[in-house]
């Protein structure tokens, strides 16, 4: 099987082990993410005054060539997922914005595409149970916190992966992997996100709500599965660690790292020093590696 | 050749402000067949209508025009007045030159009203002069109701009907009547017991001679029209024989076996042998088939072993009941949301976020509590507890698009039983807006803030989960422009009333109408709101709409009311405006029978001598038929005409123009 892929600028650049973990796990369940010819930044933001059209040009683009590579188009980013899927739902059903979109890129696309998260491709084409049976190196006693985000999940109505206040996707995976799931209250609150540009401290805060709120319900790791939320997590958790009495850190991690190590791939290639945290000392403890 | 009159109505400066009536009368005595004509200022008062009368005698007209309002106004006016003047009642036709002509038109010169009143008038006459006489329906009337839904609803119009000196039939589906007003604690505005001012009602019902109690029963069913309904009815089997069993609830305590009391709502557990609540009417037990192991496995028996008078048959089957009705008053009720809907408040994975209706449960002195605050987790008297308002009300994207009206003030009853149960406990109510309307509701919502010191919150919650044992409530709150975050002990939501479960498949058994949220629709939202588009069906209480006790019992004496007018005569009269088949031309293609909406056609077989059927006929019951004229559209052989507005009036009437 193989899957139109779009990797998206941030997975090309400071996220490549996202990108390669991702790659290689799904090697190892069989199927293939085959990476669009020809593909551009999908505006990283989708426009939310609905007469601004020309943020939707950009994943429109993205959207088109895919179609032409076939009728389904997977992602791992989850603000690429975002847009996309967004864009997406417009160019289907305004006739009216399809028109003035696609007049500008010089394009026919009618939104036939089916936008699926990788999260999604191992849910509905592989299967969670096909997942279970292929792990080799569970990572029992493991306990994870899923850390959601918003992007991955709302608005409700144009996203619809799970359900957007009680989702299970994240969790049903982990455990698939051997893991222990912890759920905490923060798991689909929003990291901070662009706001590391301009305002730290909200960053520092929001990040550290949800740090704090996954370990205080006794998580001994964090799972992402966006960058922003990777690097925001990352990024804050001195500042966190300085402000708050008797936290001491927690490592985080892609899912697909995560998932890679499950399935037995070798530890070296994870990219796991990349990461800001270290996991090793957790996963040695464990005696998962 | 007709003797026509034509009468012009001024309706003070209404018409003739536009319309000069006195030129449409003129114009109008020239026409041929028009031997009479007259405009006058009222003619829907006492000396317009005399001179009407007079003006029929003098003139022995065979046919008059009241060109005036429109029909719906005062067509039953001058009917009536013509039919007293001794002319056929339908030989009275009106023309709308009011709200159709003379309210529409501002032409001050009055030129264009006028010329269209003339038009107007002149197609009237073109009709009329094809008119034939016709006669009132008469439909014998079966003097006795049936009642669906046992409720509070349904039980006050079953008492106020029977009262009135008629038969009842009442079916309920639940092995006992009450309803939800059965489960609550107190009620507002007074907090007086609920089973305490229901119970008694519920003795009344089944004591009653004149009531006939189906419980455990649902109407399958329903054939007929008004005066003359045959419905059937499943009587479920209840596996204890009704009229031996003395309830002495031995067989409920040798019972070894639980399941969730739904009547309860999984608060606690009840035998599988069981009655709903102690004060159940009729205080039968009945077996919960699907759980019990003598009636899936043949294993046990207690029951039948503890039974005194023998009355258990594990063998019992549905029975299937016909009865012949001649009103039907349907009080089927509402239900909640499923709460699990909403992820954000943690129902079904958080035990100590309850809803309303389980509180009530806790409230109330016959509760899983005996009538103290515990919650479900591990029955610990909750020193706070927030209480959630709209839940799934007025929330088109997640629930429905309506208030649920009855919410405002049953979160201010709870706070002000908790704070009378749990000395010093703290209540936080979250709102959008309240909606205290009702006779002396809104002190009640004050003394629950100012005297039980309710804490409101206006703002919405975004998040509900445990930790260390505690459920943490975060929102916000929009009057200080703040987000708020309370520890608290349990959590009450305040669910949305939604249409019960199967109202629409009800609902096209009976052929009644519902909207979008599947609540029925009454014929007229102000003036006719406890009849349906169907006559002889009436509606009453919540399966219309959210509202509360006093509305609901109200409207089951509305309808009683409305079921007893009807059986108070012999036989009922009905207009003559139905349509009518051509038994010559029909050939049975049956698309009037699906184009009506009424339900009214029917197939008729034509047999020779031996008995051979050889032809199929539809046939229009003049019981059920509106008049609406719908399967004289579909016809596609003209075989179908509606009296007083037959193909050939409806032309001559466009030919005048």
């Amino acid at each position: 099987m193989k899957i139109p892929y779009y990797p998206g600028c941030t997975l090309n650049t400071v996220a490549k082990h996202f990108d390669a973990s991702a790659r290689d796990a799904a090697v190892s369940m069989g199927f293939e993410m085959e990476e669009l010819a020809q593909w551009n930044c999908c505006g990283a933001t989708f426009p939310l005054t609905p007469d601004n059209l020309i943020g939707l040009t950009a994943p429109a683009k993205v959207l088109s060539n895919a179609r032409k590579a076939g009728d389904t188009l997977t992602t791992l980013c989850s603000v690429c997922y975002n847009v996309l899927k967004r864009t997406n739902k417009v160019m289907k059903d305004s006739k009216e914005k399809r028109a003035v979109v696609n007049g500008f890129i010089e394009e026919e696309y009618d939104g036939s595409l089916n936008i699926i998260h990788y999260l999604e491709v191992l849910r509905d084409r592989v299967g969670f149970v096909k997942v279970k049976e292929a792990v080799k190196r569970p990572l029992k006693g493991v306990k994870a916190g899923c850390y959601y985000g918003c992007m991955l999940l709302r608005p409700f109505e144009d996203i619809g992966i799970d359900n957007a206040e009680r989702p299970t996707v994240f969790e049903d995976l982990l455990r698939a992997l051997g893991a222990e799931v912890v759920d905490f209250p923060n798991k689909i609150e929003c990291c901070g996100a662009h706001l590391a540009m301009n305002n730290e401290d909200v960053v520092v805060r929001l990040s550290g709500n949800v740090m704090t709120s996954a370990v205080g319900m006794g998580a001994e790791l964090i799972v992402t599965s966006c960058p922003l939320c990777q690097y925001n997590l990352e990024k804050s958790q001195p500042k966190v660690s300085e402000r708050t009495a008797g936290y001491a850190g927690v490592p985080i991690a892609y899912f697909t790292q995560i998932l890679g190590l499950a399935l037995g791939q070798p530890v070296e290639g994870l990219g796991f020093e990349k990461n800001a945290t270290d996991i090793m000392p957790l996963l040695q403890k464990k005696g998962i590696v | 050749m007709p003797r026509i009159g034509v009468f012009v109505c001024q309706c003070g400066n209404n018409i003739a402000s536009t319309v000069d009536t006195k030129k449409v009368a003129g114009e109008m005595s020239k026409l041929p067949g028009v031997v009479f004509t007259c405009d006058y200022k009222f003619m829907c008062s006492s000396p317009g209508q005399e001179m009407l009368k007079q003006a029929i005698k003098e003139n022995k007209l065979d046919g008059v025009i009241v060109s005036a309002c429109s029909p719906h106004m005062h067509e039953k006016t001058f009917r009536k007045a013509s039919e007293a003047a001794g002319l056929n009642p339908y030989q009275c036709e009106i023309t709308n030159i009011r709200e159709q002509c003379s309210w529409v038109h501002h032409d001050k010169t009055r030129a264009t009203g006028t010329v269209k009143s003339i038009d107007l008038t002149r197609m009237t006459i073109e009709r009329l002069k094809r008119n034939k006489p016709l006669k009132k329906i008469k439909i014998p009337v079966r003097k006795k109701a049936l009642v669906i839904g046992g409720g509070i609803a349904g039980i006050q119009a079953a008492l106020d009907i029977a009262e009135g000196g008629r038969d009842v039939i009442l079916v309920e589906k639940e092995p006992s009547i009450g309803g939800n007003m059965a489960r609550l604690s107190e009620t507002f505005p007074t907090m007086d017991c609920s089973q305490c001012i229901l119970t008694p009602k519920m003795v009344e019902a089944e004591l009653n001679e004149r009531i006939t109690l189906y419980t455990y029963s649902e109407v399958e069913k329903v054939d007929g029209y008004i005066g003359n309904f045959t419905v059937q009815i499943r009587r479920k089997s209840k596996y204890v024989d009704e009229d031996r069993c003395t309830g002495c609830g031995e067989c409920i305590e040798k019972c070894p076996f639980k399941v969730e009391s739904q009547f309860e709502l999984n608060l606690t557990k009840r035998k599988v042998i069981y009655t709903p609540f102690p004060q159940s009417v009729p205080n039968v037990p009945v077996i919960d088939a699907p759980n019990c192991p003598k009636i899936q496995k043949d294993k046990c028996g207690a029951c039948a072993i503890a039974c005194g008078p023998k009355c258990i048959d594990f063998k019992m089957q549905d029975k299937i009941v016909t009865e012949e009705v001649g009103a039907i008053v349907v009080a089927t009720g509402y239900q909640l949301m499923p709460n699990e809907r909403f992820g954000e408040y943690g129902y079904g994975r958080i035990k100590d976020v309850i809803s309303g209706m389980q509180f009530e449960r806790l409230a109330s002195s016959s509760g899983p509590t005996g009538g103290e605050i515990r919650r479900p987790s591990d029955g610990k008297v909750p020193q706070s507890v927030v209480f959630i308002q709209c839940v799934g009300s007025r929330d088109e994207k997640k629930g429905v698009s309506y208030c649920s009206k009855v919410c405002c003030m049953y979160t201010a009853k709870h706070t002000m039983l908790y704070s009378h149960k749990v000395h010093g406990g703290q209540a936080y109510v979250f709102y959008m807006d309240i909606r205290s309307g009702g006779k002396r509701y809104e002190e009640f919502v004050r003394k629950a803030i100012e005297h039980d010191n309710a804490m409101y919150l206006r703002g919405r919650v975004s998040r509900v989960y445990e930790k260390d044992g505690r459920v943490v409530v975060q929102g916000a709150d929009t009057l200080s422009g703040s987000q708020v975050e309370i520890e608290a002990d349990m959590v009450v939501l305040a669910t949305a009333i939604v249409s019960r479960e199967g109202a629409d498949t009800l609902a096209q058994r009976l052929g009644i109408g519902y909207d979008k949220d599947k609540f029925y629709n009454e014929y007229h939202p102000k003036l006719r709101p406890v009849e349906t588009v169907t006559a002889g069906i009436f509606l009453a209480g919540t399966c219309m709409g959210p509202m509360d006790i006093p509305e609901s019992v109200a409207q089951g004496s509305a309808a009683a009311s409305k079921v007893l007018a009807l059986f108070s005569a012999d036989e009922m009269a009905r207009e003559p405006i139905t349509s009518v088949v051509n038994r010559a031309t029909c050939n049975a293609c049956w698309d009037c029978l699906t184009a009506c909406p009424y339900s009214a056609i029917e197939r008729e077989s034509v047999k020779d001598r031996q008995g051979n059927i050889v032809r199929w006929l539809a046939k229009v019951n003049e019981g059920v038929c509106q008049g609406c004229g719908v399967c004289v559209a579909a016809c596609r052989s003209k075989s179908i005409d509606l009296r007083g507005y037959t193909d050939e009036q409806v032309y001559a009437a466009i030919n005048a123009f």
